[in-house]
C-alpha cells in the first residue's frame, strides 16, 4: 500500500481541506489513502463524461424514436399494459435477463454485471394522467418533441428502453447488476403501488435506487417529505330537506371546508403546507349541486405534523357536515413518510459532482415520487431529471431534445459512480 | 383467376411479419437492398417523426433499410431542414435529372426516386401520417422478401373503431368507393380485390418500377395498378393490412380534383386498350362552383395528367444502373 502525502498529491485528488483533519484524526494514513483512491476513481468518471455525452448524441434517433413510440401508447394509471408490453419487448430485444412483468404490471429486466456485487434498481414510472381517449400523437421538431405526457414520463421510460443499447454503444461493462423497471401504478391513486410491490416482494438485495423522471434537468432529490393526499366528498342525500339551512348545496359546503382549512395555522418549522389541488362539483348553471369533491395534499418535513393536520381536516369535514346534514367521506389515497439520505452522503455528493461536471445546475428539493418507496425500505436512492419541458401536464407538453443527451450522460455517470463503489455509505 | 383465392394467399397483416430479426436475415440472405422514399411538400410537422422512427427502428436496430430519402417538391416550410437534421438524405426533385423539363407533382417525385435511390426494392410512404410506425415499412417490404413472385405490395387500413361482429364491408376512402372501384369493376374486375387502390404506401421491385410510366399527378397509383396488372397479372400483387392510418382529411372539393385526375388516367389506359378511340380528347379544365352573396361563381383549375415514360427509357438511368 502506498501512501500519497498531501503535498505530492495532484490538487484535484486532494480531499477537501475541511474533510482531511477529521478523517486523519481517526486512522491517519490508511483513511487518507482510501479517500485519494476513491477521488481518483470518480475523477476518471467525471473526465469521461464529455465523451459519453457526445457518443450518446450518436444514438439520437434511437432515443427519440423510443420517446415517440412510448409516448404514443396510452398508459393511464392502472392501465399501463400496452406500455409495459413495449418496454418488455425492448428489454428482450436488448438481451436483458429475466424480462418479465409481475403481478401488478411492472416491466422488468436485468442487465447483468460481471460480478453482481451490487444490484442497482433504475426506475421510471410508466403511467400518465391522460385517459386513453386523449389523442396521444407526438410530433418531432428540430429541437423539441411535443405531445401529452412526453416529459412526464415518456422520456424517462425511453431512458430505460435505450439504456442497454446505450451502454453497449459506449462500451461500458458493469460489475453490478442493473435492474431496470418501468413501474406501474405509480402516480395519483396508484400511490407508488408498482415499486412498493417489487421492493416488498423481491429477494434481490437492492444496494441503490435511481429514479428517472423526464423533467427537469437539474432535478436532484434524495430525501422525501411527509405527504398525504386526501379527498373529501360531500353528497346531499336524496331526501334532503332543502329548507333546513337554506338551499346551499354541496359546493358551498365544500367551500366552507376550504375556508376552515385555510384558517389552520401552519408552522414555519417544520416546513409545512397544504395544497388545495382540485375541486369538482355540480352539473349545471341552475341546479343546486348535490355532490362536490375536494382533493388536497398535506406536506411537511414532519411525519407527525402530516398526521396531525389530516386529523384536524377530517374533524373539520365532519363538523361542517353535521351543520348541513350532507354525507361526507374522507379518504386518504397516498402517503409518504419523510426520510432519505443526507446532503453529505456519498451518493448525493457524487450526483452533485456529476451534474456540476456536465454544467447542470442542481435544483435540490425533496420528492414525493418513487424515491419514497426506496426510503421506506432504507435503500439509498436519488431522483434525477433528464431534460427541460414546457406546458407540463397539458396536451401541448413539450421537451427540449438537446438537453436530453446531457440528462442521459448524467444517468450513465451516476450508474458508473455507483458501480465503482463511489456512492457507498462509509463503513 | 379466383379472386377469393388471391385474397387468401396475397393479403397479409403486418403482424405476420413481426419478427424483424428473421426478416432482416432473409433480406441479407437474398443480398438485396431496400430504399425508403418519402415524397414531401410542406410536411415539417410530420416529417421529423417519420425519419426518426424509420432510422431508429429499421436502420439502427434492424438493418432492413439501406437508405431513407426525402424527395421534395420545393417545400416553402422547413421540411427539408427538419428531415436533414435527423439524418435523412434530402433531394429536391427539380435537381434530379435536371436536363429534363421540370414537372411538379407527387408522381414526379416517385418517378425520380427510381433514378436517385439505389435499392432493389423501393418503398414509398406518404409524409403526412400522424401515427407512423415501423409496420408501415416492414409490412409492405416483407411480402417482397418472402415471396419472389410478388412484385408490388399495396397498403390498406382496416381497423374499425367499433364493430359488433359478423360480416361488415371492407372499404377504401370516398374516391375509391365512388370512382375507382366502380371503374375497376367495369374494365378491370380483378383489380377490385385491391382493398385500397389509392393508398400512398406501397413497396415495389425496381425492375417493375423502371418499366412502367408514371403520371405525375393524382393518377399515379391508379396507373400503376393497371399497368402492373396488364404486364404481370394479379399474381404480381400483394396487399398488407397496416391497421390504421391517421392523417389529414381532405375536403370534398380536393377529392373532386383528385377524381378528375384519376378519370384522365383511366381514359388514357382505355385508349391504350382500344376501348376508347384515340381521337377522343379529354378536357383538362376542372370546374367547381362557389357561392358568394347568393351569386354563383365558376372556379376553374387546369389539371392535366402528364406522364413520365418508363425510367428504363431514360439514358441517364441506363448509364447509372448499367442497363444494356
Amino acid at each position: 500500500m502506498r501512501f500519497c502525502p498531501p503535498r505530492f498529491c495532484p490538487p484535484r485528488l486532494r480531499p477537501p481541506a475541511s474533510r482531511v483533519p477529521a478523517l486523519l484524526a481517526f486512522s491517519g494514513q490508511v483513511i487518507y489513502y482510501c479517500i485519494a483512491k476513491m477521488e481518483k476513481g470518480i475523477i476518471e468518471i467525471l473526465e469521461q463524461l464529455p465523451q459519453i455525452h457526445s457518443r450518446i448524441h450518436e444514438l439520437r434517433e434511437t432515443i427519440l424514436a423510443d420517446v415517440v413510440m412510448i409516448g404514443e401508447i396510452p398508459a393511464p394509471t392502472f392501465h399501463e399494459e400496452r406500455r409495459v408490453e413495449f418496454l418488455v419487448n425492448r428489454f428482450t430485444e436488448s438481451g436483458l435477463q429475466n424480462c418479465s412483468t409481475d403481478e401488478v404490471g411492472n416491466a422488468l429486466g436485468i442487465y447483468p454485471g460481471k460480478t453482481g456485487e451490487r444490484n442497482i434498481l433504475i426506475v421510471a414510472h410508466m403511467d400518465t394522467d391522460y385517459d386513453s381517449a386523449v389523442d396521444h400523437t407526438i410530433s418531432v421538431h428540430t429541437n423539441a418533441i411535443v405531445g401529452p405526457g412526453v416529459g412526464d414520463n415518456a422520456v424517462g421510460v425511453a431512458s430505460l428502453s435505450t439504456l442497454p443499447f446505450l451502454l453497449e454503444h459506449l462500451g461500458i461493462e458493469l460489475e453490478s447488476n442493473l435492474i431496470m423497471m418501468g413501474s406501474a401504478r405509480s402516480i395519483g391513486r396508484g400511490d407508488l403501488g408498482g415499486l412498493r410491490f417489487f421492493l416488498g416482494n423481491t429477494d434481490i438485495p437492492i444496494s441503490h435506487g435511481l429514479c428517472v423522471e423526464g423533467v427537469t434537468l437539474g432535478r436532484l432529490s434524495y430525501s422525501s417529505i411527509g405527504m398525504m393526499r386526501c379527498e373529501i366528498s360531500y353528497k346531499v342525500p336524496e331526501e334532503y330537506d332543502w329548507t333546513r339551512f337554506g338551499a346551499i348545496g354541496a359546493i358551498v359546503t365544500i367551500n366552507e371546508v376550504m375556508n376552515r382549512i385555510l384558517e389552520i395555522p401552519l408552522p414555519r418549522r417544520p416546513r409545512t403546507s397544504i395544497v388545495l389541488g382540485s375541486i369538482h362539483g355540480g352539473t349545471a348553471y341552475n341546479t343546486i349541486a348535490t355532490e362536490a369533491v375536494l382533493r388536497f395534499e398535506i406536506r411537511s418535513e414532519s411525519g407527525e405534523m402530516v398526521v396531525d393536520l389530516s386529523q384536524r381536516i377530517a374533524d373539520i369535514a365532519a363538523e361542517v357536515s353535521s351543520h348541513s346534514g350532507a354525507d361526507v367521506s374522507f379518504n386518504v389515497f397516498a402517503q409518504r413518510r419523510p426520510g432519505g439520505i443526507q446532503f453529505a452522503h456519498p451518493f448525493a455528493v457524487r450526483a452533485r459532482e456529476i451534474m456540476k461536471s456536465l454544467d447542470i445546475k442542481p435544483r435540490i428539493s425533496p420528492s414525493t415520487s418513487e424515491l419514497s418507496a426506496f426510503i421506506d425500505k432504507k435503500i439509498p436512492a436519488v431522483t434525477i431529471g433528464l431534460t427541460n419541458a414546457e406546458d407540463l401536464a397539458k396536451p401541448t407538453e413539450s421537451i427540449e431534445i438537446d438537453p436530453t443527451y446531457t440528462g442521459l450522460a448524467q444517468l450513465v455517470g451516476l450508474i458508473l459512480a455507483i458501480d465503482r463503489g463511489h456512492c457507498d455509505e462509509p463503513k | 383467376m379466383n379472386l377469393n383465392e388471391w385474397l387468401k394467399n396475397n393479403t397479409f397483416h403486418h403482424s405476420n411479419f413481426w419478427d424483424l430479426k428473421a426478416l432482416v436475415e432473409e433480406k441479407e440472405r437474398l443480398g438485396i437492398t431496400i430504399s425508403l422514399c418519402i415524397p414531401t411538400l410542406n410536411e415539417e410537422r410530420t416529417i421529423g417523426k417519420e425519419v426518426v422512427i424509420f432510422r431508429s427502428e429499421l436502420m439502427t436496430r434492424y438493418k432492413l433499410l439501406d437508405e431513407i430519402a426525402i424527395i421534395d417538391s420545393g417545400s416553402k416550410d422547413r421540411t427539408r431542414a427538419v428531415a436533414e437534421s435527423f439524418g435523412a438524405d434530402v433531394y429536391l426533385a427539380s435537381e434530379i435529372l435536371p436536363d429534363l423539363e421540370p414537372k411538379r407533382g407527387k408522381g414526379e417525385n416517385l418517378w425520380k426516386a427510381i433514378y436517385q435511390l439505389s435499392g432493389d426494392i423501393i418503398v414509398y410512404i406518404d409524409a403526412d401520417i400522424k401515427n407512423i410506425h415501423p409496420r408501415f415499412v416492414y409490412g409492405l417490404v416483407a411480402p417482397l422478401i418472402y415471396r419472389p413472385e410478388i412484385k408490388y405490395v399495396k397498403a390498406f387500413y382496416d381497423r374499425p373503431l367499433a364493430f359488433s361482429g359478423g360480416v361488415r364491408p371492407s372499404g377504401g376512402g370516398r374516391v375509391t368507393e365512388i370512382l375507382t372501384r366502380p371503374m375497376f369493376s367495369l374494365f378491370f374486375p380483378e383489380l377490385t380485390a385491391i382493398i385500397q387502390p389509392l393508398s400512398g404506401e406501397y413497396a415495389v421491385r425496381r425492375d417493375v418500377l423502371a418499366h412502367i410510366p408514371f403520371p405525375i399527378g393524382y393518377g399515379v397509383e391508379t396507373a400503376h395498378l393497371i399497368d402492373v396488372y396488364q404486364k404481370w397479372g394479379m399474381q404480381a400483387f400483394g396487399q398488407t393490412d397496416l391497421d390504421q392510418r391517421v392523417h389529414r382529411n381532405q375536403t370534398t372539393r380536393d377529392l373532386g380534383k383528385m377524381s378528375f385526375g384519376i378519370i384522365q388516367t383511366f381514359i388514357s389506359r382505355l385508349k391504350r386498350m382500344g376501348i376508347v378511340t384515340n381521337d377522343f380528347q379529354v378536357g383538362t379544365i376542372f370546374r367547381q362552383y362557389q357561392v358568394q352573396d347568393r351569386t354563383f361563381e365558376e372556379v376553374e383549375q387546369v389539371i392535366a395528367e402528364e406522364e413520365r415514360p418508363p425510367m428504363i427509357e431514360i439514358p441517364e438511368y441506363r448509364t447509372k444502373f448499367k442497363v444494356e
